[in-house]
């Protein structure tokens, strides 16, 4: 990656403030439609929560962000990611292990999952018909608004209203009864709405699993059945669900952006912390970097979450109050950790049959809803999941470019582990002890699991915010709760890429339609700027 | 069961006098039916009721506070001249604190205890969620509107609910808005200092409900609370003279004033079908009595599961009406008193209102935790009034009767209300000794209603006082289902006027009125 001051380019007309992925989605949309664009980034390496980092021998961790199944296929065909590098190789399966032995495999394909489930109750197998229906349907609905921005309700411009409209045609073109539906959908809780179907624990455990990833929320809270959404939403070549890893560790899909922006004209520094957004006469004329130094260009946008965005790398008196406050009551709270693991060889989970697919795929231990809730409770209480919902892969059985011949990586993502401790602020021990926890937790299946560690990083989210620059290390950057989605996210009035001060944007998570390795965000950021500047000429 | 010969003809049959099947049956027959009212209990009132729990000692078994029923449904009713009379009105709220440095919000918005900040935070706060309240409060009085429906009135009750939120102007209603789908946890820590202050407001939105202060919709069930108050015309708490069981017998003879009959000790059976048509209804003695409308006050799953029966209705609304969550987590407690109880810190007048244990969002929080778990709260939360300070006809002279709300109290816990009940009665007695030294030995009876035993008392399935939660998957044009949100039932004939609908329990008799209304309108047949 291209470094220093010296290849600044003059006369820009745009600066990128952060290469995440959603700030290289932007910027390449950017460049190829013939804008001048820098992308800054803090880091010597780009890429935010999308990195593949060698942090032990010749180990490849995707450190952060560690699955590939959100991000859109229209971004990838438009940026012609694939030319670039990008390669995702699916995975088929899953599964969830049972505290008493046993376990629930998982697999995309319907009909095999269906006679899986039929293995734990018939009527649920009949059940995960009718649910799988009724979830895809709620997909149908939502897929179409990702990619676009999210009208102002209070506002009368055509614009909005005709968004607005919009939304109400395609809602109404549901038809009564799933209108209720879907009304009851978006606000219930994940464990009422399994209830509605299923009858065995483990079934409802297993697809309750990603109802609480990355949320401040247990799977009782009411508004996390939509959350169910996300199994469904992944979307590799248009195979609904399909999931998969990116060849290369999640680096890759930086590395193809970062390629396919430099190939359409930008250019990148890393190694470049930006210490503010420069304002001058009420729009945006630049950024000053860490060192002092001030780089100018009409046009800012932030890929940092919008905490870091206003409150600390601009100055509260360019923003209108209102704003301000808006922005402090925006909630990015921590719930997740994070650990990756080298290991000397493929451990053996006894629950799961020898060369079945389920250790290929995404493995879980948390039999019961009960277990996620507790682990929830923890969290609210300050304190790291005793029992965590753990989400954990063995990426190099499929990508062995990771590692070197015969080990294997392993990526474990926690839930819960609060960015704040009731009892005093992180430690090297309280980090151990955490990880000790995980790792405990996951011996439990596995009788060698322990004696093949080499090497663990843990991750808290105290280190995830000090390593990414992600608020309280909270992965969507702001929670993805009812109050903070659509023309509520980040806050209300601002939620169509624009900040207050003319020529700021933003194009990071913490704007519709969320987290998620997904780069829509950056794509409507980038079109929010280009239709700006179109009615300026 | 063998039916008797059909013995009466009417032309609606109302089933159970609650406070909701009094009103409805009275407007019902002020509008000219025949109406008889039939009462399992062997006094009207359901759980609106007043009854004896120790010898001359009597309290309000269900409900023990008015706040909720519409000003001009009371003027309308003119209870009143019924002989209703209310002992204490606009009583405020003391919130307690184990030391005495007790919290003290009066109905009018004054608080005494807050710091310069809070106070004036509070006054902004209370004043913007009155608006908000205000502009919902039509809503919650109206038929909630059907969905993609092509009829006008639905459009334009859609219309009007979008038009009242518009009008409190762009900044307000951008955060209405935002706070609509929060947890009030967050809400109130984003405006508060003050723990006690914030336990209190807490309270109020978990009050009946199935939901701790962090999950959210906590500002959806305050702001409704809120814009019931505001549709009764913001008169606070009040307590009848007499107990709740007075404002039924207000209502039952209002009802008969009107010309309804009210027939208690006869419990409903089946409801009768004739054809597609519900045609009245069987007694359990045997007793057939025949009705052009059946109006069913008691819960959703009771009418249609029990009392109609899952063969009279199709598989997807029988699934839809079994999946309602209607398990009640509210305990009542009564305690007959030999002498007036003192609490720390507070006054003779604070007794005359209500007083609140939730000394911080918290501790509610924590209390919430038990349920998801099937136990009851090992330090629970509650709303204690003493009703005998403004109303000395409920205890022998110069005693006393306590009576208060306990949460959380699931219906069904782990090892079983058999011996759950004398543990969680013990634990509500040291919580309530540590803020009113002393009680304990006053007391010369006592008695703790779980769910469980409120749906032994009140018939309701679950024991759960709004015939359902209050969330936003089980409201407005979704409560108690789609399909009879508008007190409509997918059988002709057969409504609804329970807590189980729009707009829910709390003695608000809005239910009741708005099922007579639909009875009237699109019932042609009731006549």
């Amino acid at each position: 990656m291209s470094v220093g001051a010296a290849r600044t380019p003059a006369n820009l007309d745009a600066i990128v403030v952060g290469a995440g992925h959603n700030g290289l989605v932007a910027a390449c949309y950017l460049a190829r439609s013939g804008l001048k664009v820098l992308v800054l980034e803090r880091q010597p390496y780009i890429g935010g929560a999308a990195v593949s980092r060698r942090l032990y021998e010749d180990f490849t961790y995707s450190n952060c962000s560690y699955v590939c199944s959100l991000l859109r296929p229209e971004i990838i065909r438009a940026l012609e990611l694939p030319k670039y590098g990008l390669q995702v190789i699916p995975y088929e399966g899953g599964c969830t292990m049972m505290q008493g032995g046993g376990h629930l495999a998982v697999y995309d394909n319907h009909d095999a999952l269906r006679r899986e489930i039929a293995r734990h109750s018939k009527r649920d197998a009949e059940a995960y018909d009718r649910y799988s229906r009724d979830v895809i349907r709620q997909c149908k609905f939502i897929k179409p608004l990702l990619m676009r921005e999210p009208p102002d309700p209070t506002s009368f411009k055509p614009r909005d209203l005709k968004e607005l409209l919009n939304l109400g045609k395609r809602f109404h073109g549901l038809g009564e009864q799933r209108m209720y539906d879907t009304l009851r959908f978006w606000t219930m809780s994940a464990a009422d709405f399994l209830d509605e179907y299923f009858e065995s624990e483990i079934v409802k455990a297993h697809f309750a699993g990603s109802s609480i990833i990355g949320t401040a929320l247990g799977p009782r809270s009411p508004g996390t059945a939509y959350v169910l959404l996300h199994h469904y939403m992944g979307d590799i070549d248009d195979t609904v669900g399909a999931w998969g890893f990116a060849r290369g560790g999640m680096g890759a899909i930086s590395k193809a952006l970062g390629a396919s922006f430099e190939a359409s004209g930008g250019t990148i520094r890393s190694a470049a912390p930006v210490a503010r957004i420069l304002v001058r006469r009420g729009r945006a004329s630049g950024v000053a970097l860490a060192d002092g130094e001030e780089i100018h260009a009409p046009l800012v946008i932030s890929n940092m979450d919008v905490r870091r965005t206003f409150l600390e790398t601009m100055d509260a008196k360019d923003l209108p109050d209102e704003f301000v406050r808006q922005v402090k009551n925006f909630k990015i709270r921590g719930s997740s950790g994070k650990l990756n693991i080298a290991l000397d060889g493929l451990p053996r989970f006894p629950a799961i049959p020898e060369g079945s697919p389920s250790t290929r795929g995404d493995m879980h231990v948390t039999d019961t809803i009960e277990m996620m809730e507790r682990a929830y409770d923890d969290w609210k209480d300050g304190r790291w999941s005793r029992a965590p919902y753990i989400d954990m892969l063995i990426p190099s059985q499929i990508d062995p470019t990771m590692v070197p011949d015969g080990k294997h990586y392993m990526s474990v993502f926690v839930q819960y582990c609060p960015y704040q401790l009731a009892d005093g602020p992180w430690d090297a021990a309280k980090r151990k002890a955490f990880g000790d926890t995980v790792i405990n937790t996951i011996a439990r299946h596995s009788p060698n699991f322990k004696e093949l560690i080499l090497h663990a990083e843990i991750r808290t989210p105290w280190d995830i915010e000090n390593e990414v620059g992600l608020t309280e290390g909270n992965i969507f950057q702001g929670e993805l709760t009812m109050d903070q989605l659509l023309f509520n996210r980040p806050v209300p009035g601002y939620a169509q890429y624009r900040a207050p001060v003319r020529g700021v944007y933003m194009c990071g998570s913490s704007t519709h339609p969320g987290g998620g390795v997904m780069g829509a965000p950056g794509a409507n950021a980038a079109r929010a700027v280009l239709s700006d500047l179109r009615m300026a000429h | 069961m063998t039916v008797s010969a059909i013995t009466h003809r009417y032309d609606c049959v109302v089933i159970g006098a609650g406070h909701n099947g009094l009103v409805c049956a009275e407007a019902l027959a002020r509008a000219g039916r025949s109406v008889l009212v039939v009462e399992a209990g062997n006094q009207v009132g359901g759980a609106a009721s007043t009854r004896e729990f120790a010898p001359g000692f009597r309290v309000s078994a269900g409900a023990h506070l008015a706040h909720l029923m519409p000003a001009g449904l009371l003027r309308e009713l003119q209870l009143e001249s019924h002989g209703l009379k209310w002992a204490a009105r606009g009583m405020g709220t003391t919130a307690l604190v184990p030391g005495g440095a007790n919290l003290s919000l009066g109905h009018e918005g004054a608080v005494l205890g807050l710091s310069a900040a809070d106070a004036q935070a509070y006054a902004a706060f209370r004043t913007r969620m009155r608006r908000f309240a205000a502009a919902l409060a039509p809503a919650l009085s109206r038929v909630p509107p059907r969905l993609g429906t092509s009829d006008w009135g639905d459009r334009l009750a859609l219309l009007r609910i979008g038009w009242e939120i518009r009008r409190l102007g762009r900044r307000d209603m951008r955060e209405l808005l935002r706070i609509g789908g929060m947890n009030v946890y967050d809400l109130l820590e984003e405006n508060f200092e003050s723990a006690v202050l914030k336990g209190a407001l807490g309270f109020d939105a978990v009050l009946g409900a199935n939901f701790g202060p962090r999950s959210p919709g906590t500002v959806l069930t305050l702001l409704y609370r809120l814009a019931g108050e505001s549709a009764a015309g913001d008169s606070g708490l009040s307590q009848p003279a007499g107990g709740m069981g007075a404002l039924c017998n207000a209502l039952a003879k209002a009802a008969n004033a009107a010309g309804a009959t009210v027939r208690t000790g006869a419990t409903v059976a089946t409801i009768l079908v004739d054809g597609d048509r519900a045609a009245g209804v069987v007694l359990q003695s045997g007793e057939s009595i025949s009705a052009r409308t059946v109006v069913s006050s008691a819960d959703p799953k009771t009418t249609f599961l029990r009392l109609l029966g899952a063969r009279h209705l199709d598989a997807g609304f029988v699934r839809r009406v079994s999946h309602i969550r209607s398990r009640g987590l509210a305990a009542k407690l009564h305690l007959a008193l030999n002498r007036a109880p003192s609490f720390n810190g507070a006054s003779e007048a604070s007794l005359r209102g209500r007083l609140l244990i939730s000394p911080s969002l918290q501790h509610i929080e924590l209390a919430y935790n038990h349920v998801k778990y099937g136990e009851f709260s090992s330090a629970p939360v509650m709303e204690v009034t003493v009703p005998t300070c403004n109303d000395p006809t409920l205890a022998p002279p110069g005693q006393h009767v306590l009576s208060a709300i306990v949460q959380y109290a699931p219906y069904e816990i782990e090892e079983g209300w058999q011996s759950g009940r004398r543990r969680f009665m013990e634990t509500a007695l040291e919580t309530l000794e540590t803020y009113a030294p002393g009680l304990r030995s006053s007391v010369v009876g006592q008695e703790l209603s779980t769910p469980a035993d409120m749906e032994q008392e009140f018939r309701n399935a679950g024991g759960h006082w709004h015939h359902g939660d209050l969330a936003f998957d089980q409201f407005l044009m979704v409560r108690p289902v789609p399909g009879a949100a508008q007190y409509r039932t997918p059988m002709g004939g057969l409504f609804l006027c329970g807590a189980g609908c729009h707009p829910g329990g709390g003695v608000m008799g809005v239910a009741g009125r708005n099922a007579a209304r639909q009875v009237l309108t699109r019932d042609p047949e009731s006549a």
